[in-house]
């Protein structure tokens, strides 16, 4: 075992690239469950803008129509969770499940032309003398453009959420969305936006995931992550702020737990690599006490009776 | 903000605001408005006044934008007035206060009401001028607090304000007293008239006549989605408005002479707290009732009575103090088992609580029935049995329903309440807890439920009426207390009872006194 | 204007149409799908749902798959029915299926090679017990800290699924296996062996042991108070509070038969078909339960078919990828749309489709 193998500040980068997929989708779903609606299908619109950005990116070779292409893709596919659920009444978790299981299948049958391509570089953004600073260079000036992209994302759904007029009309409709339909404003239209976004977004961070974290496609890369960023909201209580909190809490135990692997501690490989999940939970236990900040609507189905 | 600019014109008494020609709404199976016309001038205070059903709710959906006719026109000021949706009629200057289903718990006053106006100015400055038009009209009202926070007085004048700020031309207010003690009914009241002699007319939905006589200038009578008569209140009498509205004479439940014995139910130092975020914990609440009496609970809702009535029900246990009934301590006991030892309930939200609103009558016989009238042999159900009993209870409390196996929200209100109630009172219990028993209940259908419930407590059942309607427990109850944030005030007499008295019971004008606790 | 009008009943006539019009509907849209993969898409739906049941050639290998196949779907599926049906989301069987495998092999195993009648029951016991606890991990943190069982019993999935290659390469691996991972084969250890109850059927105890779900499981939802329970939990959480269920009682019983109910589907299939333990022994099974029990409309019976359905996709996918080339993620597609096309048609059973004057807002 060799821990001094583990360069700080190469952990604390890489850790930011690992997080970012995860923050991606969590901030995606938290518009989403603010509008109050709840979709599970997170896993399977990461997955298939994985595989949407992969084959655009490699077909064309340009990262960017790669990430443009994956966040069309699962805007589409969420926007077919948004008609069953919305226009059709359907379950949402049952519909939630049907998205993911359906995202699966449809990214193996897309991605199995892709399997041994390697996707064109996503270049670092130059920032200047600002990456050539010691160790915070390194830390967090050296990255690609969709990390910054998800930070700023992050400041702008926070902004809007808390100051804009169209952001407090969207909470409404989470909190209640008979009052809201009373006052004259189109609940489902909303929601089917929030639902777009929410699924442009995964798809944003599936295609980071392809593109710049792993840089290749397997079947199933997504690991679960977007069922892990469904959990992050849970965590972060429906608050910005925290969702960049507990995705950053994420990356580090999966950056670590990674390096831990590479520097050969004596705990069985599978055990390191369950620990993301695990620890998951346990958060979830933590924060069950604090958490009824859920918006009140999230979940129920909406029909318009007059 | 205020209506300094109506000031400076001259007020035409005679001018036309608002009238409605022949409007005519149908759903399937019910015709809710039929060729229904009035009209309302500047400052008038006009009543809708109609039984549950009656259709006034779809009238004013219509007004307000939220329900397009099916035939009939409405004209504003002289001109076509067709809102195709609420903001349409916010910008002609049509405002409604709902009686539910507007405010949002989680978020703040201003919030609140800067999402029911079209161009909000800055939340700072929206703030300043919540409290100056709160000042102006009697209605305190702090725009940072929470709005699941507020009494239920309170998120009505924050209907109300949202609606002042736009400078309405015309004020709906839908039902505005089933939420408020008889103190801060009055408040509203001088709010009302204020406003009226400003020049803003009001169209005031009610189906209780002695406010309305109080209040209003003009009255149209709704029955069955037609219009009966357009009247002055002032020159009928309520007994006249009464059988206008419901058509028929009223019957009036009758008491046999009864004596109270022996104490029933016992209740000492309960407390709870509320599982629910913005739900209202209870507070040392001690009362008995005995063999043969009604004790009518009274005050203004969600001021504990859904957490009294799960306390007695077993749905939730106590933090501290005891119920016992016939002496023995029930407090610790699931709803089964209270009722085997005959303690029932019939909780006031009757879809989704009372009964399973997609599951049959016979599901729903079985839900609450299945230990006292031995429905189930060792676990197995007994179906024919259910069934059996479920027709018992249809046949008993005339309950309309084509068959048993129609789901429960199929029913209409009446209906689904007299078969909750029915229910509860054929397994004979010796305690029986109802949460608003007539509460959306047509005039026949809410008579017969308070005959039910004094027959029953004349053959020596202690009966829990829980009611926001003060009326109907003065006319069934033999003693009377109040819950007022999840305090419950001493039972007292109702013979000699004050409205006054009633009022403070019920905690007196909620925040407006210097004196309130 | 295309409206909706709510029923006042749900319509019987369409709660039995609705999933054969999604199966029909999802056979539409899987040809043009399998169309746009150069394939021939009446050819293709043939080989998928004709051959395996009639082919001269292909039948008599594919008929006793059905059952093999079924059985698992069957058994998981109607575990989490009961709960779906009371708004408790088990969706982590794939864990609980792996979990109880381990468990159930671990016992077998630790007998070998001693040759007694009371191991085959003792592991299947195993299997059952691993399964239920590991699905009580998301019940008893959902009854005692609220925590949602749908993401912990998710991420049990992986949790199970890194233990399942731990001990195939470590605690389970077999001695004699010259270092590959994987354990020994259970076909080769006689009373530990889920044999074939009939030759050439394809039914063994596993597929039984479904059956025997499905009645157990429509008897406790028709005829017993507990089922009626479960229902009236589903249907308003608030009423069944009131007429007296425990919900905490309930999500703990619900979670408990689901898990159990994977763990035997996961030790029936292990010492079974599978054969040994290692990697990748779980196709999904507990996933592709999640489309069986709402294609069954979350009623035994209609359970019973979806399952058996679904094991013929499978069947006649893999009999696809072998005459055709068919992809065989094309199959999981497949099996996708028709879960989305059965919730899309659901709307039929609950509202009357109205064209006419729309509503206001």
């Amino acid at each position: 075992m060799d821990l001094s193998a583990i360069n700080p500040a190469a952990l604390l980068a890489s850790l930011m690239v690992a997080a970012t997929p995860i923050l991606l989708a969590a901030i995606g779903e938290m518009v989403v469950e603010k509008s109050g609606v709840l979709n599970l299908g997170v896993e399977g619109m990461m997955i298939t803008g994985a595989v949407t950005g992969f084959a655009v990116a490699v077909e064309t070779q340009s990262p960017f129509f790669g990430f443009v292409a994956a966040a069309a893709a699962s805007a589409v596919l969420s926007l077919v969770f948004g008609f069953l659920t919305l226009k059709l009444l359907s379950n949402q978790v049952a519909t939630g499940l049907a998205l993911t299981l359906f995202g699966l299948g449809l990214s193996a049958l897309i991605g199995q032309a892709y399997a041994e391509q390697r996707p064109p570089s996503t270049a670092r953004l130059d920032l200047g003398f600002l990456s050539d600073l010691p160790f915070f260079g390194r830390v967090l000036f050296s990255h690609d453009p969709i990390v910054y992209l998800s930070l700023a994302l992050l400041v702008a759904v926070w902004a809007f959420l808390k100051f804009a007029r169209l952001g407090l009309v969207l909470r409404a409709v989470g909190e209640n969305h008979d009052a809201a339909h009373a006052l004259g404003y189109k609940v489902v239209r909303i929601r089917m936006i929030a639902i777009a976004f929410g699924g442009a977004c995964a798809g944003l961070g599936g295609a980071h995931l392809s593109l710049v974290r792993v840089a290749q496609w397997t079947d199933g890369m997504t690991a679960g992550a977007g069922w892990i960023a469904l959990a992050i909201v849970v965590f972060a209580s429906w608050k910005a702020q925290r969702v960049l909190l507990g995705a950053y809490l994420f990356g580090g135990i999966s950056v670590l737990q990674l390096n831990l692997q590479v520097a050969g501690i004596p705990v069985p490989v599978e055990y390191l690599s369950m620990s993301p999940y695990i620890i998951t939970i346990l958060v979830l236990v933590l924060i069950s006490r604090s958490s009824t900040a859920a918006p009140a609507s999230l979940g129920k189905p909406f029909f318009a009776t007059s | 903000m205020t209506k300094d600019g109506t000031e400076g014109e001259p007020k035409v008494p005679d001018q036309t605001l608002l009238s409605v020609n022949g409007l005519t709404k149908a759903y399937p199976g019910v015709v809710a408005n039929n060729n229904v016309s009035f009209s309302i001038k500047p400052g008038e205070v006009h009543a809708l006044l109609g039984e549950n059903g009656a259709g006034k709710s779809t009238l004013v959906k219509m007004i307000y934008g939220l329900v397009r006719p099916d035939s009939g026109d409405m004209a504003l000021n002289g001109a076509p007035y067709t809102p195709s949706e609420p903001r349409a009629a916010r910008a002609s200057g049509v405002a409604m206060v709902f009686q539910h289903f507007s405010l949002f718990d989680a978020l703040s006053v201003a919030e609140n009401i800067a999402l029911g106006m079209e161009n909000p100015p800055k939340q700072n400055v929206l703030s300043a001028q919540i409290r100056e038009v709160s000042e102006t009209y009697g209605l305190p009202l702090d725009p940072e607090r929470l709005v699941g926070e507020l009494s239920a007085g309170e998120r009505q004048r924050v209907e109300i304000i949202r609606c002042l700020l736009q400078n309405p031309k015309i004020l709906i207010m839908d039902e505005p007293t089933s939420v408020l003690t008889p103190q801060e009914v009055e408040i509203l009241f001088e709010t009302l008239r204020k406003l009226s002699a400003e020049g803003t007319a009001i169209l005031y939905i009610s189906h209780k006549l002695d406010e309305i006589r109080a209040l209003c200038d003009s009255a149209t009578i709704l029955r069955l989605g037609e219009v009966v008569d357009i009247c002055n209140p002032h020159e009928k009498t309520a007994r006249e408005l009464a059988e206008m509205m419901v058509g028929q004479t009223l019957h009036t439940p009758s008491r046999k002479p009864h004596k109270q014995e022996g104490v029933v139910l016992q209740v000492s130092d309960l407390s709870m707290r509320s599982a629910t975020a913005f739900g209202t914990s209870l507070k040392d609440i001690s009362f008995s009732v005995h063999a043969g009496e009604v004790l009518g609970i009274g005050g203004v809702a969600g001021n504990g009575q859904d957490e009294l009535l799960a306390a007695i029900s077993g749905e939730t246990s106590p933090d501290a103090g005891t119920v016992t009934v016939h002496g023995t301590p029930v407090q610790h006991l699931g709803p089964n088992q209270r009722r085997k030892l005959a303690i029932l309930t019939a909780p006031e939200e009757r879809l989704g609580h009372a009964a399973a609103p997609d599951m049959s009558l016979i599901e729903n016989a079985l839900m609450t029935g299945a230990i006292r009238e031995n429905l189930t042999n060792r676990g197995f159900l007994k179906w024919g049995a259910a069934k059996t009993f479920a027709e018992k209870i249809i046949a008993n409390f005339d309950v309309r329903t084509p068959s048993p196996n129609n789901a429960a929200r199929a029913l209409s209100g009446g209906n689904l309440q007299k078969f909750v109630v029915g229910r509860e009172i054929l397994q004979r219990p010796d305690v029986l807890v109802v949460n608003q028993p007539t509460w959306g209940v047509d005039a026949a259908a809410a008579a017969d439920i308070r005959q039910a419930l004094l027959d029953l407590a004349a053959q020596g059942s202690a009966v829990i009426a829980i009611s926001q309607d003060l009326d109907e427990l003065m006319e069934i109850s033999d003693n009377f207390s109040a819950l007022n944030e999840g305090r419950l005030t001493a039972p007292r007499s109702v013979q000699g009872l004050t409205v006054d008295e009633i009022g403070l019971m019920m905690g007196g004008a909620h925040g407006m006194e210097a004196a309130h606790v | 204007m295309i409206r909706l009008e709510k029923r006042p009943v749900p319509s019987k006539l369409w709660t039995y149409l609705t999933p054969i019009a999604a199966v029909v509907a999802t056979m539409v849209a899987g040809g043009i799908l399998f169309a746009f993969l150069g394939k021939d898409p009446v050819e293709v739906i043939r080989i998928i749902f004709w051959d395996p049941l009639f082919h001269p050639d292909f039948s008599a290998y594919s008929r006793p798959q059905l059952l093999v196949k079924a059985g698992p779907l069957i058994l998981i599926a109607i575990g989490l029915s009961l709960g779906f049906r009371a708004g408790i989301w088990n969706i982590g069987a794939e864990g609980q299926y792996i979990i109880g495998a381990i468990c159930g092999a671990a016992v077998g195993l630790a007998f070998y090679p001693m040759d007694a009648w009371f191991i085959f029951p003792l592991m299947i016991i195993a299997g059952a017990i691993g399964g239920l606890l590991w699905a009580m991990i998301p019940a008893l943190l959902k009854t005692r800290f609220g925590t949602n069982e749908i993401l912990v019993s998710l991420m049990l999935v992986y949790v199970a699924s890194n233990q399942l290659a731990s001990v195939s390469q470590g605690l389970l691996r077999n001695p004699d296996g010259m270092g590959f991972p994987g354990s020994r084969n259970f076909q080769q250890y006689p009373a530990a062996y889920n044999a074939e109850l009939i030759a050439g059927t394809g039914m063994h105890w596993g597929v039984l042991t479904a059956f025997l779900a499905v009645i157990a499981a429509y008897i406790l939802l028709n005829r017993h108070i507990l089922g009626f329970q479960i229902r009236l939990t589903g249907e308003s959480p608030r009423a069944a509070r009131f007429s007296g269920v425990r919900p905490k009682l309930l999500i703990l019983f619900c979670m408990g038969v689901s898990g159990a109910a994977a763990g035997l589907a996961g030790i029936f299939e292990v010492s079974g078909p599978s054969g040994q333990i290692n990697i990748s022994f779980n196709a999904g099974y507990g996933f592709t339960a999640i489309i069986v029990a709402f294609l069954g409309r979350l009623h035994p019976v209609g359970i019973l078919l979806a399952g058996l359905l679904l094991a013929l996709t499978y069947i006649g996918g893999e009999l696809a990828q072998l005459m055709l080339g068919l992809p065989a993620a094309a199959i999981q597609v497949f099996q996708g749309m028709l879960l989305f096309f059965l919730l899309a048609m659901d709307v039929f059973t609950n509202y009357r489709i109205r064209i006419g004057s729309p509503e206001a807002a």
